[in-house]
């Protein structure tokens, strides 16, 4: 990896501070994050250069729901290259109305380590 | 109107499901409303959080990283264990000054209700092609990105496969990953200024994480097609926001988006003759969140559009509660009356005026800049005199600021106005 500095806007909360990182040996955590306004910000700027995160949201087919789909979500961040590999999983599973929220719907997806959860209760029509 | 036709009577009447709604009717049974009964024109609660199935939600209130129907369910089920009636498949048709509500559904009919206090929630609605006036042919496959998200997130149709998006508001940034996600070619996301409206942690992780083009200062000058739309004439803008001649460019797209942005949705609050503001569209609100019409009270995107869910919260407690505390006559209606107005730099301010003595730990003022301004200070004035000074790294039209202001100097002062206006470092 190189050791220029990378223009990062932090997603962790709506103030999206424009951060920028880089690789830095005297510094104890071996990076150096600056214009970030809360510590969040820092642990963000440096997982976005070595190991870049994200949360997955999305829905599945559910019968017979009140609505078609039913939006689930990974109760946890999966690594960026492994959001296409977890929605061509989820968009072959079918679930049974009615649903409670956070039941399991995938245990452990794709080794992940973490579940793929329903976000919201859902009744059957 | 006979008296015999009023078939029911409820301290709390409040209009709408969604997070507004369901905020202030929680917070009004808390402080002492002795009835409260919501009225939803939707089949269930939650409102357009149920179709916000993204992550985002509810970091302030609770400290969490919710989806927005998960952040729906919590209050959901909270308005279920406290008592309150709930009307589904409800209209409101009309409001009278007298806070009488006539409502329409299937399994009541008609009636009316009488309300001691009303809250307005009902809410905004999406700018459509027609408000911004695009030319071209009149074709299928043209939505506004929230109903686009409705039918993908709920109904279970992808809109289409090839898409341009016009307009940067957070629900169109939050599709153009949602649709790429689902396997659609979000072809470009093009903003008529030369920054995004939206919060720019969306920019970052719906278009940047997707490669998505974000096409800065560019719009759409003709609609293609016939049946189904079949592309778009993308032109370049310029200071004003007008397309330049002669740099127009075809796109072709089976779907075309718009996100440009959403208006409070106030029909029924007109009609019961409350005064709205045309900055923000919205009634005109003091201190508690009440209207002109006395025992109206009003929050969330009726009063003003809001980026964060969890700021509606927090607006519509208040709502409500002081909407419990007029019932219970214990809201005061005189004493020292301070308006406030936006200075240099500002579109508007939230509340519009403040009745000081209802004032408890402090008054936050809500309000946002009309452009672009890094590095620069938020100056309150009484009056004359400067009151605060607020250093802000940057702030844009898309992000609602807010200013702390202790009431203890309101009261010193005494002043008839307070404002707020930018002020860059620089100047």
């Amino acid at each position: 990896m190189s050791s220029e500095a990378k223009e990062i806007i932090c997603i962790i909360c709506p103030v999206g501070c424009r951060m920028t990182a880089v690789r830095d040996k005297n510094s104890p955590s071996g990076f150096l994050v600056s214009e970030n306004q809360c510590k969040k910000g820092e642990a963000y700027g440096i997982e976005e250069l070595t190991n870049p995160t994200r949360v997955l949201t999305t829905t599945v087919k559910i019968n017979p729901g009140i609505y078609n789909r039913l939006p689930v979500r990974i109760n946890g961040s999966i690594p960026k290259n492994k959001i296409f590999p977890c929605m061509k999983v989820i968009n072959k599973v079918e679930v049974k109305a009615p649903i409670k929220i956070g039941s399991v719907i995938i245990e452990n997806i794709l080794n992940t380590g973490c579940d793929l959860i329903a976000s919201r209760s859902m009744k059957a029509s | 109107m006979k008296e015999n036709s009023i078939v029911n009577r409820y301290d709390v009447v409040v209009i709408g499901g969604g997070p507004a709604g369901l905020a202030a009717a929680i917070e009004a049974k808390k402080h002492g409303a002795k009835s409260v009964c919501v009225i939803e024109r939707d089949k269930e609660l939650g409102g357009i959080l149920q179709q916000c199935i993204h992550n985002g939600f509810g970091l302030h209130i609770f400290k969490e990283d919710l989806t927005g129907p998960e952040y729906a369910e919590r209050f959901i089920i909270e308005l279920m264990e406290s008592g309150i009636t709930c009307k589904l498949d409800t209209m409101v048709l009309d409001i009278s000054e007298d806070l009488d509500l006539q409502i329409l559904n299937t399994y009541d009919g008609f009636m009316h209700i009488k309300a001691e206090a009303i809250v307005l929630a009902m809410g905004c609605r999406e700018r459509t092609r027609e408000a911004v006036n695009i030319p071209g042919t009149r074709p299928a496959g043209v939505f506004t990105a929230g109903t686009a998200q409705r039918f993908l997130n709920m109904e279970g149709y992808l809109v289409g496969k090839k898409i341009m998006m016009l307009g940067t508001g957070d629900i169109g940034l939050i599709m153009a990953r949602r649709l790429t996600l689902e396997g659609a070619e979000v072809r470009a996301v093009l903003a008529r200024r030369g920054y995004p409206g939206g919060l720019m942690r969306n920019v970052a992780q719906c278009l940047h994480d997707y490669d998505i083009p974000l096409m800065l200062r560019h719009t759409i000058v003709k609609i293609i097609g016939k049946e189904r739309i079949e592309g778009v004439l993308v032109a370049r803008t310029d200071e004003e926001r007008k397309p330049i001649p002669g740099s127009e460019e075809l796109y072709e797209c089976d779907t075309l988006l718009l996100s440009l942005g959403l208006i409070p949705e106030n029909e029924l609050s007109k009609g019961a003759g409350v005064k709205l503001d045309p900055a923000t569209g919205g009634p005109v609100v003091n201190e508690s969140m009440e209207t002109s019409v006395k025992g109206i009270f009003a929050c969330g995107n009726v009063v003003h559009v809001h980026d964060l869910v969890d700021y509606v919260t927090d607006e519509s407690r208040r709502a409500g509660k002081s909407a419990a505390y007029f019932v219970r006559k214990k809201l005061k209606e005189n004493g020292l009356l301070i308006k406030t107005e936006p200075g240099k730099g500002i579109k508007y301010i939230v509340p519009h005026l403040i009745r000081v003595d209802n004032l408890n730990k402090s008054l936050q003022l809500f309000m946002r800049v009309r452009e672009v301004y890094p590095n620069s200070r938020l100056i309150v004035k009484a009056d004359n005199e400067v009151i605060k000074k607020s250093r802000k790294m940057h702030m844009t039209p898309g992000e609602m600021d807010n200013i702390r202001i202790d009431p203890k100097i309101l009261q010193q002062r005494k002043p008839a106005i307070l404002s707020v206006q930018v002020k860059r470092e620089e100047e």
